[in-house]
């Protein structure tokens, strides 16, 4: 298979980003699925986790996703998120005020809040 | 100075004030105009693929039409309609065709024996709401004019509960929007449309067996499968389509604000015209009287 692997993340707001890369890791209920180019179609959901985009040149960039999905097709994957940031758009004193307060209900712990802060957590450390 | 003189000249200083004011919400308006346009062209991408998605997995799912959000009542007894006004006025009829559109779509569902509930977006169609004592679903208030995703968000989880409770349970059985969709800067439409049951699905479906399969979905595989994603994409779906009615009604209310603000400006300056050749014809009657009393008076002294 030739030709790069085109890469499109859209969140509801906007468009987060687009490029060609080498290969994309995500999230999925069932767990993390790596996308290299050639990869048959598929249509999956993610979950609030880390994107790992690894560029030609090998250098990465993570994106922080809450809830969406992706979908492969011929050598084209679109994320669509419904949000969905960049490192540098996040306030990582935030998100870690959010993963105090989410941790901090015991009784009922909100754990999509949880693995959303924690997402937003390692993609602005990287 | 006359009193008449001074009235005029009163009055066209305070209409020149107005006219101040309604030039700069005029500019205002413009300037968000075209702000809530390139918010509406950022979010197609989204609507795009989600609309292809939803497609792709309708079309692998088995039996769409038994799916919680797409199958009709048979008998509806409680429909929601969500209202898209105004939180502020000086738009000219913006939020009153809004109104009117809902009240008639009202009178239409009454007609089949359904129960309306009110969801009504902005304070001007609350106050509209309260005024009468009509009981509402719920009111959103202080967006109308730069709605987010969290908004729509908010408002979709609502009606889909309240679409998800059994209507004996005080549920809904069908869900209208009322939105003025944006055409472009002269032309905006109210418009109803119904979000739930999904009728997209349908329709979509129906084109495939129609064209005959022109554009064929690819053979994705789905993960975990086509039905669960089907189910988490829909709510998605009903999310985004209150997102894009906010975001049209929000360029609609900055389009009808300008238009109504720039007539404001026109009949402003319209009026100081007319108000300063009152005021001048004013000045040279009080010239013409003074000039007729010192002949006349000089006339009296000379007799």
């Amino acid at each position: 298979m030739s030709g790069p692997l085109e890469v499109a993340v859209v969140s509801a707001e906007r468009s987060i980003w687009s490029g060609s890369a080498k290969s994309i890791v995500a999230k999925t209920p069932e767990g993390d699925v790596g996308i290299m180019r050639g990869h048959e179609p598929m249509l999956a959901l993610l979950v609030e986790a880390p994107l790992r985009i690894e560029l030609d040149d090998g250098s990465k960039i993570l994106v922080a996703v809450h809830g969406g999905f992706f979908s492969v097709d011929s050598n084209k994957v679109n994320v669509i998120a419904e949000s969905a940031e960049l490192a540098q758009d996040i306030d990582i004193d935030r998100a870690k005020a959010a993963l105090t307060l989410a941790q901090a209900l015991v009784e009922s712990p909100d754990l999509s809040a949880i693995r959303r802060a924690e997402a937003r957590i390692q993609v602005a450390s990287a | 100075m006359g009193a008449q003189l001074r009235v005029y000249r009163r009055r066209i200083k305070s209409v020149q004030a107005t006219k101040k004011i309604t030039k700069a919400m005029e500019l205002i308006a413009s300037a968000r105009i075209v702000r809530a346009q390139n918010h509406l062209n950022a979010s197609l991408p989204y609507l795009t693929q989600l609309v292809e998605a939803v497609s792709a997995a309708a079309s692998h799912a088995s039996d769409v039409s038994k799916h919680p959000l797409t199958a009709k009542s048979d008998n509806p007894v409680r429909a929601a309609i969500l209202i898209i006004t105004a939180d502020r006025g000086l738009a000219g009829a913006y939020s009153s065709n809004s109104i009117k559109e809902a009240e008639a779509l009202t009178r239409n569902l009454t007609e089949k024996g359904m129960k309306v509930v009110p969801y009504v977006v902005g304070r001007k169609g609350v106050a509209f709401h309260r005024f009468r004592n009509r009981p509402m679903g719920g009111t959103y208030i202080g967006f109308s004019d730069q709605p987010t995703y969290a908004h729509a968000k908010e408002i979709g989880q609502e009606l889909l509960t309240a679409f998800m409770t059994p209507s004996e349970e005080g549920g809904v059985d069908e869900i209208h929007v009322v939105y003025t969709n944006f055409t472009n800067m002269a032309v905006q439409q109210t418009r109803v449309r119904r979000i739930l049951p999904l009728e997209v699905v349908d329709e979509v479906v129906e084109n495939i067996g129609e064209s005959g399969n022109a554009q064929p979905f690819p053979l994705y595989e789905f993960e975990p499968s086509a039905e669960e994603v089907l189910d988490a994409l829909l709510p998605r779906y009903i999310d985004q389509m209150v997102y894009l009615s906010l975001l049209n009604s929000a360029a609609s209310e900055h389009a009808a604000r300008r238009r109504a603000m720039k007539s404001a400006t026109d009949n402003a300056e319209d009026l100081v015209l007319a108000l300063t050749r009152a005021a001048n014809a004013a000045r040279q009657a009080e010239i013409t009287q003074e000039i007729s009393e010192i002949v006349g008076g000089a006339d009296a002294l000379t007799a």
